[in-house]
């Protein structure tokens, strides 16, 4: 209960800072849209070249997209965390989270919420509507189930993967620009796994799971004989990837001596 | 009054030597970029030996060019611009005895040049142990290319110096600059080469200055523009980097008058 008011707190905090100033809120949202319309735009050019990526005709692939959009924009309005180590660390803003009763995490989230992420969402969810209608899908009643739990894995996912790479800040106020290498490695995880080699595929499915954010959850609904397995993996290594990440996190909160001054 | 401006270079070169670390990862994202490109083209063109004119070989090379080049030509002089307009530091630096704008440019080339060398060269070679990439025999091939990439620096650094002056005009232009960062990607042929995208779109984008960013200059290093269309292709080049001079001298003594500092 006291953590859903300290949220729905937050959240009237950030509509009133956001709103003061309303069209570059709006600008922001369009020029955030703007990456992932340029990154639909390469799937539509690529197409009109080829009809399948290794069997993937167009219609799966922007499947795909949509769904990626749709856990990436879920957790990129809670985890707005990329600059955690100078904000917080280096400029000793942790010592104040630290004061406070909310459990630390859960706290310097909430400090960066960012909903206007879930435009992102809804345009995905658009995507794959299109998609799905285009490719005559059926609908069975345990679809949009199976969607939520899916996309909960994959958030689960990717908070479990930037939460351990971001408490690296806790044990070390050096920056180690893995985070930016991480994130150009989650685009790998919206493309039809096949197409890469050997090596790649498996690191993409067990050592940093993108695959789980994007392929194969979608695949469920497109290749459900092929893919069931994989595709329900997903909720299973996100919470072991969630976890693991608040485990880490922890330990680094309690080693954590502040960066004097 | 040339060697205050060179030792603009020279400081940043240095600044940025300094910080070096950072760089690292950087050429490991920049791997991880073209590796993720060249494997989707390569599903892309499956048994097509040939797509848009380029043959699957030059579009390996012309993928690892581009962002290498990238590596080259790319600068956050928009966010610097903005910054100093915004914390009103631009006022100090506009009574000091040189051209802002040009101090500017000259500071953007320090940092190309050390992400030249410490960057893309090694960049590059990494990638072509790693990649199937085919690099041209003929030296007058990699001259044109050297010509090209600076032209390729002055154009992608006049738009981005127009980008970060935008901030004269509007309170906060955040979402502006991510939007150019986005549209130089996409229109300047790093994403897509120029002769993949609907004949339409090919016609509109070769009447821009985007595709003499990376396009041109790609082309040439991959062997798809040889000959007497390589001049052109310069030709093209110095057209755009004149003709974007108007508009930022324009802007620039527009913005002047209407510089007033918030805060400070």
């Amino acid at each position: 209960m006291f953590y859903i008011s300290l949220f729905s707190e937050y959240l009237k905090n950030y509509m009133k800072t956001r709103m003061t100033y309303r069209s570059d809120f709006w600008i922001e949202v369009l020029s955030d849209l703007a990456f992932n319309f340029m990154n639909l735009f390469f799937i539509l050019v690529v197409y009109m070249h080829t009809d399948a990526l290794d069997g993937w005709v167009r219609a799966e692939v922007i499947f795909i997209y949509g769904y990626f959009m749709v856990p990436y924009s879920v957790f990129l309005c809670f985890f707005n965390l990329w600059d955690f180590g100078n904000r917080y660390i280096i400029k000793g803003e942790m010592d104040r989270v630290l004061t406070r009763p909310a459990h630390n995490l859960f706290q310097v989230m909430l400090e960066n919420m960012n909903p206007q992420a879930l435009f992102g969402a809804i345009a995905g969810f658009a995507v794959m509507a299109y998609a799905w209608t285009d490719l005559d899908l059926a609908l069975s009643w345990f679809d949009p189930l199976m969607f939520l739990l899916l996309v909960a894995g994959s958030v689960m996912i990717y908070f479990g993967i930037y939460v351990s790479l971001t408490s690296l800040s806790l044990f070390s106020d050096s920056p180690t620009g893995i985070l930016p290498l991480i994130w150009n490695i989650q685009n790998y995880g919206r493309y039809p796994v096949s197409i890469y080699n050997g090596i790649i595929r498996v690191v993409l499915t067990w050592v940093l799971p993108f695959a789980f954010v994007g392929f194969y959850p979608a695949a469920f609904f497109l290749r459900r004989e092929t893919f069931m397995t994989m595709a329900l993996l997903t909720p299973v290594v996100g919470l072991v990837l969630m976890l693991m990440s608040i485990w880490i996190w922890n330990i680094g909160v309690r080693r954590y001596r502040g960066a004097g001054s | 009054m040339m060697s205050v401006y060179i030792d603009f270079i020279r400081m940043r070169f240095l600044t940025m030597l300094a910080y070096r670390v950072n760089y690292y990862s950087g050429i490991a994202i920049y791997a991880i970029n073209i590796g993720s490109a060249y494997f989707i083209w390569k599903a892309v063109y499956g048994d097509n030996a040939v797509l848009g004119g380029m043959t699957s070989g030059q579009m390996s090379t012309y993928i690892a060019i581009s962002w290498m080049a990238r590596a080259f030509y790319f600068n956050n002089l928009d966010q610097e611009i903005s910054r100093e307009i915004r914390d009103g530091s631009v006022a100090i630096q506009m009574i000091r005895p040189y051209q802002y704008l040009a101090s500017k440019m000259m500071q953007g080339l320090g940092e190309g040049l050390f992400r030249l060398l410490l960057f893309s060269i090694p960049g590059m070679i990494i990638v072509a142990l790693i990649f199937p990439i085919r690099l041209p025999l003929d030296p007058l091939t990699w001259v044109a290319f050297i010509v090209m990439i600076i032209f390729s620096f002055f154009i992608n650094s006049q738009i981005n110096i127009l980008t970060g002056l935008s901030a004269f005009f509007l309170e906060n232009n955040e979402g502006l600059m991510r939007m150019k960062r986005v549209a130089i990607d996409l229109l300047s042929g790093l994403v897509i080469p120029m002769s993949f995208f609907p004949l339409w779109a090919e016609q509109i984008l070769s009447f821009l200055p985007f595709q003499a960013i990376t396009y041109l200059p790609g082309s040439v290093f991959t062997g798809n523009i040889v000959g007497m269309a390589i001049i052109q292709a310069i030709g093209v080049q110095i057209f755009w980097f004149i003709a974007l001079l108007l508009p930022l001298y324009v802007v620039w003594g527009r913005a002047r008058k209407r510089l007033f500092v918030q805060g400070g």
